[in-house]
């Protein structure tokens, strides 16, 4: 199923402003760039937690879950 | 505009939705609202631009305020005390007193839900001290802060998510309000609403309307709000009609990062953190010898101002200080902060371990808001009064002034706020709704034009002026203007400006015209609300010639007649703006308590 690009982008507004900043940068930078599959595991990674999203872009928690990797990698640069 | 066909057409497609109550925005103060609703069997919608928890009360450290004397000696009088002091005696003594009063029960109610707060030894719930909160009126310090760890308001909300669930609260989730609708009476009927998957607009006629949509931080250049705080309410409230009160009080925090506003905490001053400036003196001990680095936000920010105003910022523009934590031990900061290491390497580039961190003071709190009373009841001027209720419309938590905090916020008392006054407001729905108060009054055949003219305008603009190129005019006019210090001719300067701003957002136009999930025009309508939000606090800054609370402006300064320039003969009265012709009424502030429980909290000067 294709991912509604416009839906990802809307989801990368978050509570907490260090995670818009990377978001932004994120999206600037790399979003038209992802093809759909990485867009779909985008979209999974922001499901969730925004804390724990922000531990995992600030790289204190580790990421453990294989399909995030390129994407966290990716946050991490922003 | 040539939209006028197009419009007719649209308007046809405009479903409508009936709700005894609607609640737009799903922060503390909406979801604490929607439980009472939910809870009383009240039909209710809560519209939320991004999910609940996604909220910027996720945001929210500190804690949460109450008298629950735990750890130490309490009472609520020494809350309120504390509360109108902080408030530089602006803020209304009855709704003060209805809030300290009711801190205790909004609290332990939070624990029953589930909260995980921090407990003592006993199994309490454990309280640290916070700026601004003390016992005996003044006299020492007090423990009055629950907190879940350093993740209190993340903890709240969830728990007051799962509750909502719990009491099938419906959501609309990803659905922006765009316009507060009202009959030619002034009573407010619902909300028209943008769900954001489909690009319909759809009306909400309900019998009640709670506004809770938070903070306006993104107005100003330098904020730590995240980017959802564009102050929707107050945007459709003063489009509506509704005057917005003390606009002119903003808090900022004085440790944001340079060029980035995230956060740094207090807690790095308390740990031994020091500002310094382009000399790598540390000025604070000049302003403030006592306390030095770890005085009250406000003095701390206007010192670091003044240091940036005199020459003495850090960098290529000297436009920011430093805070260096490079004299303590790396295993200190890496033990006790070190999210504020990955903060500081993220968004300054500077390891702190090494280097010192640039800081600005930042746009954090907003003081003023949509004018209610204790109650939650949104009030406005009408026939001599100048509190009187609108039929049908609420509002609670940042978006709302009820004043309970005046000209400036004490730390902690942002939750209580949104604890005490949502569950107020979602009260007396409740119970206007039983006294059969609440009728549906009949929509207008034309209620969602105007928000179809807004829409129509964005589909049919094929040139204009970008909607960022605009936010970043307004935000830099209220950061150069009406920032930390004020000065009479900025402010003279500020209005022209951000009048002029505000006719370039009539003209905005966007490239993308695709109907759903298209966060470009998403911007464009949040601009909307943004630019009422700038014009009312510098039109309100502009005109209050005193010094008070946030508000502090150089020719208003501390004498023997007006100490620290408060000018209380003169303005000790609440300002209310009005979109429509942007002219200011002034009303009194409630200096009488609610109840005859506690003495009113007399004038005195602030000081620490």
């Amino acid at each position: 199923m294709t991912v509604n690009r416009g839906k990802v982008r809307w989801q990368c507004r978050r509570s907490l402003l260090e995670l818009d900043l990377v978001l932004a940068r994120f999206l600037e930078q790399e979003f038209d760039r992802l093809d759909d599959s990485q867009v779909a595991d985008l979209e999974d990674l922001l499901r969730c937690d925004d804390y724990d999203l922000w531990a995992l872009v600030n790289g204190s928690k580790p990421c453990e879950v294989d399909r995030w990797h390129k994407t966290v990698d990716q946050l991490r640069r922003c | 505009m040539g939209c006028a066909d197009s419009l007719g057409a649209i308007s046809v497609n405009v479903a409508k939705r009936t709700f005894d109550a609607v609640i737009v925005g799903a922060g503390g103060s909406g979801l604490r609202a929607a439980l009472q609703l939910s809870e009383a069997g009240l039909k209710t919608a809560v519209l939320s631009k991004v999910f609940p928890t996604r909220s910027h009360t996720v945001a929210a450290q500190g804690g949460v305020a109450a008298s629950l004397g735990n750890t130490t000696e309490d009472h609520w009088h020494w809350h309120m005390y504390d509360t109108v002091k902080g408030s530089d005696w602006l803020g209304d003594q009855d709704s003060i007193e209805f809030m300290c009063k009711k801190a205790n029960e909004v609290v332990i109610e939070l624990e029953h839900y589930g909260m995980p707060f921090d407990r003592t030894d006993a199994g309490k719930i454990y309280q640290r001290p916070f700026g601004g909160h003390s016992m005996h009126y003044g006299k020492s310090p007090v423990m009055r802060s629950c907190a879940a760890a350093d993740r209190t308001g993340h903890a709240m909300l969830h728990a007051l998510y799962q509750r909502n669930v719990r009491a099938h609260t419906q959501f609309f989730v990803e659905w922006m309000a765009l316009d507060l609708l009202r009959d030619a009476n002034g009573n407010v009927l619902g909300v028209t609403a943008l769900e954001l998957e489909t690009g319909e607009v759809s009306i909400f006629h309900t019998r009640a309307t709670i506004f809770a949509t938070g903070g306006s931080g993104r107005i100003f250049y330098s904020s730590t709000n995240a980017f959802t705080n564009t102050g929707d309410g107050l945007g459709m409230a003063a489009r509506a009609g509704i005057p917005l009160e003390d606009m002119e009080f903003w808090q900022f925090h004085p440790t944001g990062v340079a060029g980035a506003g995230v956060l740094i905490t207090e807690g790095v001053r308390g740990e031994g953190g020091i500002l310094r400036n382009a000399s790598g003196e540390r000025f604070m001990e000049r302003y403030a010898p006592n306390l030095k680095d770890l005085a009250s936000r406000d003095v701390v920010s206007r010192s670091m101002v003044t240091e940036i105003n005199e020459g003495r910022g850090c960098g290529h523009d000297k436009d920011y200080v430093l805070l260096d934590i490079t004299h303590l031990s790396p295993e200190i900061i890496m033990k006790r902060l070190p999210g504020i290491r990955e903060i500081s390497i993220r968004f300054a580039g500077v390891d702190p371990i090494k280097a010192p961190i640039p800081v600005v003071p930042t746009c954090h709190y907003q003081m003023g808001g949509i004018p209610t009373n204790y109650k939650g009841q949104v009030v406005i001027p009408k026939t001599g009064n100048p509190s009187t209720p609108v039929h049908g419309f609420y509002a609670a938590g940042e978006c709302a002034c009820a004043s309970v905090h005046g000209a400036n916020r004490l730390g902690t008392n942002s939750l209580l706020d949104l604890l005490v006054f949502g569950k107020s407001a979602g009260e007396s729905v409740v119970a206007d709704f039983k006294a059969g108060q609440l009728e549906f009054k009949p929509l207008p055949e034309d209620a969602a034009e105007k928000s179809l003219a807004r829409l129509a305008r964005l589909e049919f603009m094929k040139q204009g002026n970008t909607v960022h190129d605009v936010r970043l005019a307004m935000q830099r006019t209220m950061q150069k203007h009406a920032g930390v210090f004020r000065f009479k001719d900025l402010l003279k300067e500020g209005v022209t400006h951000i009048l002029k701003v505000a006719e370039d957002a009539k003209e905005t136009f966007i490239n993308d015209k695709s109907k759903i999930w298209n966060t470009a025009r998403q911007e464009a309508l949040e601009l909307d609300n943004m630019i009422e939000v700038a014009k009312a606090t510098m039109i309100s800054a502009e005109a209050r010639k005193e010094s008070r609370g946030a508000h502090v402006r150089d020719d208003a300064p501390d004498t023997p007649e007006h100490p620290n320039g408060r000018d209380d003969e003169n303005w000790l009265k609440h300002s209310l703006w009005f979109s429509e012709d942007n002219h200011l009424e002034y009303k009194p502030v409630h200096l009488k308590p609610l109840s005859e429980d506690v003495e009113p909290i007399a004038l005195a000067k602030r000081t620490y």
